[in-house]
């Protein structure tokens, strides 16, 4: 069987697979937030940056090759994480003590396992709008990170397309594909997948905040490498 | 101890949660006065900051007022700290940055449910407000960052401790919260 190194340790790997999806089989966790297995790759969010025989590139993308030195837990790698971590929460309103995500939030969790305490950057404090127009979906602008898994998983899982993304650099933001613009007259279902994949607060399913106390939220105790390791693992 | 630690606070556009938790340091606040001692805070009522070691900044910068204080601490205080989500990102204070300042007045003292003898507040004595809430990094350098709505006691204990025993203070994954 064919096999790189990640970090100096030897994994194998199958042909086809990308080296995250070789990392995440053996065991090895690499950050990321717009990379779920079984999506098609997006290569967006940069945080699953690895350096591969001396240059970078976004391991959810890049294939697995024979005798690839792969980098992943080095200083220099958290610390390029960690400012990827703090533009993302510059570029939008990421409040988390007013936001019902939080404690079950893969962005917050990022930010925690990267042991990052501040956001180091200029914030922007866009003006980004909420949807509440859906009985049961609610939208919030402020906490996209265009991540595309909604996009995704519309297109993918459902069958339908509710999602895009539209616009370049600051002036990108999250569309619904209806005739009005709002999440109300479009085709999604509360029990779509794009309903439920949002890694942040910006899809929320409406009155089931707050389940869950303080303590007993997903990230409270075990830190997002445990939780997407034992999901997208089993280990 | 002849030289203690000397240490300032304050909140400037926060709720002074983060000031109630540094509180909640309990019997441990005893062990923390046999080597520390308050310069300026809201615990001393002392108006002025005097030449400090650490300085812990609670809210973000809202109005002139603040600005003036976290330069007074920025130039008295060998450490600056900011504390709390409100100093760091702007926290709950940052909500009104997406309405413009004439608004949120109009809407406060004016037009808002129950509001009686409406008037918009203009007394000199008032600080201006700022356009937008601003977290403290923005204004001055700021050197530690000690993160939650609020940071629990045992986040100001494991910083300061820190310092004291000369180490370099660092969060483990337990300490660090956003909320």
């Amino acid at each position: 069987m064919a096999s790189l190194t990640i970090d100096g340790q030897r994994i194998e790997f199958s042909e086809g697979q990308t080296i995250i999806e070789a990392a995440t089989a053996a065991g090895v966790y690499i950050p990321h937030l717009c990379h779920k297995p079984g999506y098609t790759p997006h290569g967006s969010c940069k945080l699953c940056t690895v350096n591969v025989n001396g240059r970078n590139c976004s391991a959810c993308t890049f294939p697995a090759a024979e005798g690839q030195a792969v980098l992943n837990n080095t200083e220099q790698l958290k610390q390029d994480r960690r400012k990827i971590t703090q533009m993302l929460f510059v570029e939008g309103n990421h409040l988390c003590p007013s936001c019902e995500k939080s404690g079950n939030c893969q962005l917050q969790a990022v930010g925690y396992q990267l042991n990052m305490l501040d956001n180091h950057f200029p914030h922007f404090y866009p003006h980004r709008a909420v949807d509440a127009s859906h009985p049961e979906i609610l939208i919030d602008h402020n906490r996209c990170i265009f991540c595309n898994l909604c996009v995704r998983a519309s297109r993918e899982k459902d069958g339908k397309n509710v999602f895009g993304i539209s616009g370049r650099g600051i002036n990108k933001r999250l569309i619904i594909n209806s005739a009005t613009g709002q999440l109300k007259d479009s085709d999604i279902d509360v029990n779509d997948s794009a309903a439920h994949i949002c890694p942040t607060g910006a899809i929320l399913i409406k009155h089931t905040a707050y389940q869950a106390p303080i303590g007993e939220r997903i990230y409270d105790h075990h830190s997002i490498d445990e939780v997407a390791l034992e999901q997208e693992h089993g280990k | 101890m002849a030289n203690k630690l000397k240490v300032a606070t304050t909140s400037l556009a926060g709720c002074f949660g983060c000031h109630m938790s540094f509180l909640d340091l309990d019997e441990r606040l005893l062990a923390l006065i046999e080597v520390a001692e308050f310069d300026r805070s809201p615990l001393t009522d002392i108006e002025h900051c005097h030449p400090c070691d650490i300085g812990l900044i609670e809210g973000g910068v809202c109005n002139s007022e603040n600005v003036h204080v976290l330069r007074e601490f920025r130039k008295n205080c060998k450490i600056l700290v900011a504390v709390g989500a409100c100093a760091i990102n702007g926290g709950l204070p940052a909500l009104r940055n997406h309405i413009p300042l004439e608004e949120c007045l109009l809407e406060a003292y004016r037009d808002g449910i129950g509001v009686e003898n409406p008037q918009i507040p203009n007394d000199p004595e008032l600080p201006l407000l700022l356009d937008k809430v601003r977290p403290i990094h923005e204004v001055v350098k700021v050197d530690y960052f000690l993160p939650g709505c609020p940071p629990s006691a045992d986040v100001f204990w494991a910083f300061l401790t820190a310092l004291l025993d000369g180490r370099e203070p660092s969060l483990p994954y337990d300490l660090v919260h956003y909320d």
